[in-house]
């Protein structure tokens, strides 16, 4: 317990304590009272520098493709909206979808066949959070782009600025579109007017496990610090060969497709 | 200004003063029935004072909010040590079990509506 | 001065009030959507932004133009425009106000607009958009009612007016090439990403901003006392046809450099515009027809004669202000968002509501518009009259 991530309130606090006013005063309501509290990670929590990714394509069956799809939008209540105002935070693209760029008039027929599993990237250089006008979407010091919900204004600048379609935006209230209870009371649902997408399992990575969908590929799905040469993508990486949507963008996307 | 206007203006300014005061006319002689806040039993303590908590608990879940959020801090430790979850319905609600007798008491009666439903599902509550 | 609107004849309470009952609608509609989300919008997870970032967009280069009385006025001290560049800067005032109204109304959460301020973020660009456009409209509020107070008065402007109207001029530049910024360094828009998309946005600003003006400017000769001249309109005139010829180089530039290039990012936008793009082609007549209005405006501006007969101006004027917005309030967006980075194909229509809240911010701008004409114009017809006293009522 030693490096507190201590906030200003927290220090604030001492002054009306140092005034002598304790207790339920008319100071207590405009300044917040002294309280002696720190804030940190839990223990338990998987850390890295460079939170990254690896799929082994020819690893995914249909069943397994479905399940990362079902066990993610389960877990994070995101609504089925069968409309052009839909959300996705993971889904099945095509290979001539996911690698427009990659657009090869004769592939291996597997690959071309293959619906590939896509999701937001995690780019280390984010065109989103370059946009936000707010900070609601930011880049954690793992790597990860996180969304924060409370924050964002909805302006869907981010989704302009993602150059693969990652980001759904909120049209609809999602709990109309949601049974009651929502399917995981765990997690919250979104309000209507923000954006969302894939976070990587941040919930998840900070109480020791991985992510849902790396749980139900089957081994499929390598998750891993990029970081480091000894993390389980960066062993695949090494021997196999490896594609990444539209990296000529500049984006530095995270998730490579092990092909 | 001219003279003949003067009626209009006061009228003006009359109905001006009607529609602003609305808030203080239009609840007078009525009272609203006091909070009836139920705390848990078998729980002394809260994550803060109950003092603080009383006033700043607002302050202190916006702060939570931020360090999960953007911090990936989870853990919060009180003022008497002890370690909790900063989660406002796993960790907030586990002993203020029913937000209808203890979150919306006071809301409700100070007319505050925050939005932290619109998202955080309460177990219970079926909405 | 703001007394000056309280007066008028019944046609001018008349069109107050048939713009507070389009305003109402437009209320209604919005209200609609704040109730159920943008859901009430053809916007789609493809295309995200629609009429009202599209409209936002085409106001910012109206609100943009008025530099075009500003500056032959101001810095080249070109008198002609002495009697019109309040109406140009008056028009600026409506348009941003519009351009800010589509902004709000563009938000998912719009209660939390004051998190920009909050949080305040350089690194966006529209952070940037909306400092360039509250100065602009203040810019534009401070200097056009402090010289029309000075006039009204017969007083030379106060001094301090200057520097603020010199600052004015690159700042009305500053405001739509912000703007273009948006969406011109999105690294997965081919549509977008060109270098000429500020000075494109600037040109058939240029062309658009001074076609409304010259069509107010008859509007305000036929309904009362006050003339801009003929000479004023004639250079206005001459303004639009370099603008409308701009536009439509500058569009020529663009497509020279996707088509010759084939770059296929950036060629399927323009191909589904012109010519539609795996079966889908919504906007293909509506782009050809702004090509044709161009052309057609081209022709009638640069013949001298045709430009100096008053009826086929007002024709191209109107033509021009089609073109134009076409271009900006249909194509610009939806083209940059259609095919989407994944070359998937979702169209964009407007849906009823949203074009009904449209019309509202239309209206409220129209308001803004006829309120400070009105005051305006009194002033000026005051000064027409020789300083007779103004009809007493």
């Amino acid at each position: 317990m030693m490096a507190f991530n201590r906030r200003d309130f927290l220090k604030i606090a001492g002054l009306s304590a140092a005034v002598g006013l304790g207790g339920q005063t008319a100071w207590e309501l405009l300044l917040p009272g002294h309280l002696d509290a720190a804030e940190m990670p839990a223990a338990s929590g998987l850390t890295a520098k460079r939170w990254g990714m690896a799929l082994d394509v020819k690893k995914f069956t249909p069943a397994v493709r479905q399940a990362c799809i079902g066990v993610c939008n389960q877990s994070h209540n995101v609504p089925k909206i069968d409309s052009k105002q839909g959300l996705k935070w993971i889904w099945e693209a095509g290979y001539e979808a996911a690698f427009p760029d990659l657009e090869a008039e004769y592939v291996e027929d597997e690959i071309k066949e293959m619906p590939f599993l896509v999701m937001c990237n995690h780019c280390d250089n984010p065109p989103c959070v370059r946009v936000c006008p707010t900070k609601a979407t930011f880049k954690r010091g793992d790597g990860i782009v996180m969304m924060d919900m409370h924050r964002c204004i909805g302006c869907r600048f981010c989704m302009a600025a993602c150059p693969y379609g990652s980001r759904s935006f909120n049209f609809h209230d999602p709990r109309k579109f949601l049974p009651d209870p929502a399917p995981n009371k765990d997690y919250p649902t979104r309000t209507k007017g923000v954006v969302e997408k894939c976070t990587f399992c941040t919930e998840r990575l900070a109480v020791g496990k991985l992510p849902y969908c790396v749980e139900a590929s089957q081994g499929a799905m390598l998750f891993g610090d990029m970081s480091d040469a000894g993390s389980a993508p960066r062993k695949a990486l090494r021997t196999r060969y490896s594609i990444r949507r539209n990296a000529a963008l500049g984006t530095n996307p995270q998730v490579y497709y092990l092909i | 200004m001219q003279i003949k206007d003067r009626p209009i203006i006061i009228a003006g300014i009359l109905i001006f003063l009607a529609i602003f005061t609305f808030p203080l006319w239009s609840a007078m002689g009525k009272t609203a029935p006091e909070p009836k806040v139920e705390l848990p039993k078998d729980v002394k303590e809260c994550v803060a004072p109950k003092d603080y908590m009383r006033t700043s608990h607002m302050q202190l879940l916006n702060e939570w909010r931020d360090s999960v959020v953007r911090d990936g801090n989870r853990v919060f430790v009180a003022f008497n040590g002890k370690q909790h979850n900063m989660s406002l319905t796993s960790e907030c609600l586990r002993c203020h079990t029913d937000k209808a007798k203890f979150c919306d008491q006071c809301h409700n009666y100070t007319g505050v509506n925050p939005f932290c439903w619109d998202c955080h599902t309460y177990p219970k509550e079926s909405k | 001065m703001l007394e000056k609107a309280l007066q008028g004849e019944p046609r001018y309470w008349g069109w107050l009030v048939l713009l507070l009952v389009g305003i109402g609608a437009g209320f209604g509609a919005y209200s609609v959507q704040y109730q159920q989300g943008l859901s009430i919008t053809g916007m789609s997870r493809d295309v995200s932004w629609g009429f009202y970032i599209a409209n936002f967009t085409f106001l910012v280069g109206v609100a943009a133009s008025a530099v075009m009385l500003v500056l032959p006025y101001y810095l080249h001290h070109y008198k002609t425009f002495g009697r019109i560049t309040i109406l140009g800067e008056f028009l600026a005032i409506a348009a941003v106000t519009m351009c800010i109204l589509f902004i709000i109304a563009d938000l998912g959460k719009p209660q939390r607009v004051n998190n920009v301020l909050l949080h305040p973020t350089p690194n966006s660009v529209l952070f940037w958009d909306m400092i360039v456009l509250n100065v602009y409209l203040i810019l534009n509020l401070v200097i056009g009612w402090t010289i029309l107070g000075a006039e009204r008065k017969e007083l030379p402007p106060p001094k301090w007016v200057k520097p603020l109207i010199y600052l004015s001029i690159p700042w009305a530049v500053s405001i739509h090439t912000v703007t273009a910024f948006l969406y011109a360094g999105l690294p997965g828009r081919g549509f977008w990403l060109t270098a000429i998309l500020a000075p494109r946005f600037l040109a058939s600003a240029f062309a658009a901003g001074p076609a409304v003006l010259i069509l107010l400017a008859m509007l305000v000769r036929k309904l009362t006392k006050f003339d801009a001249g003929k000479e004023a309109i004639q250079t206005l005139a001459k303004i639009v046809t370099y603008g409308i010829i701009l536009h439509i180089f500058f569009f020529f530039l663009e497509v020279f450099t996707v088509a010759y290039s084939q770059i296929p990012s950036h060629l399927t936008h323009l191909k589904y515009l012109y010519f539609g793009y795996h079966g889908h082609g919504g906007l293909v007549p509506f782009m050809w027809t702004a090509l044709f209005c161009g052309f057609t405006a081209i022709t009638l501006l640069v013949v001298p004669q045709w430009r100096k007969n008053e009826g086929l101006l007002g024709i191209a004027a109107v033509l021009t202000f089609i073109c134009t917005w076409i271009d900006k309030g249909m194509g610009m967006i939806s083209g940059g968002f259609v095919p989407n980075p994944l070359h998937e194909v979702t169209e964009y229509a407007p849906t009823g509501l949203e074009m009904l809240v449209t019309l509202g911010v239309y209206c409220v701008g129209a308001l803004v518009l006829t309120v400070l004409y009105k005051v305006a114009i009194t002033v000026k017809e005051y000064e027409e009259l020789g300083g007779a006293a103004p009809a007493p009522h």
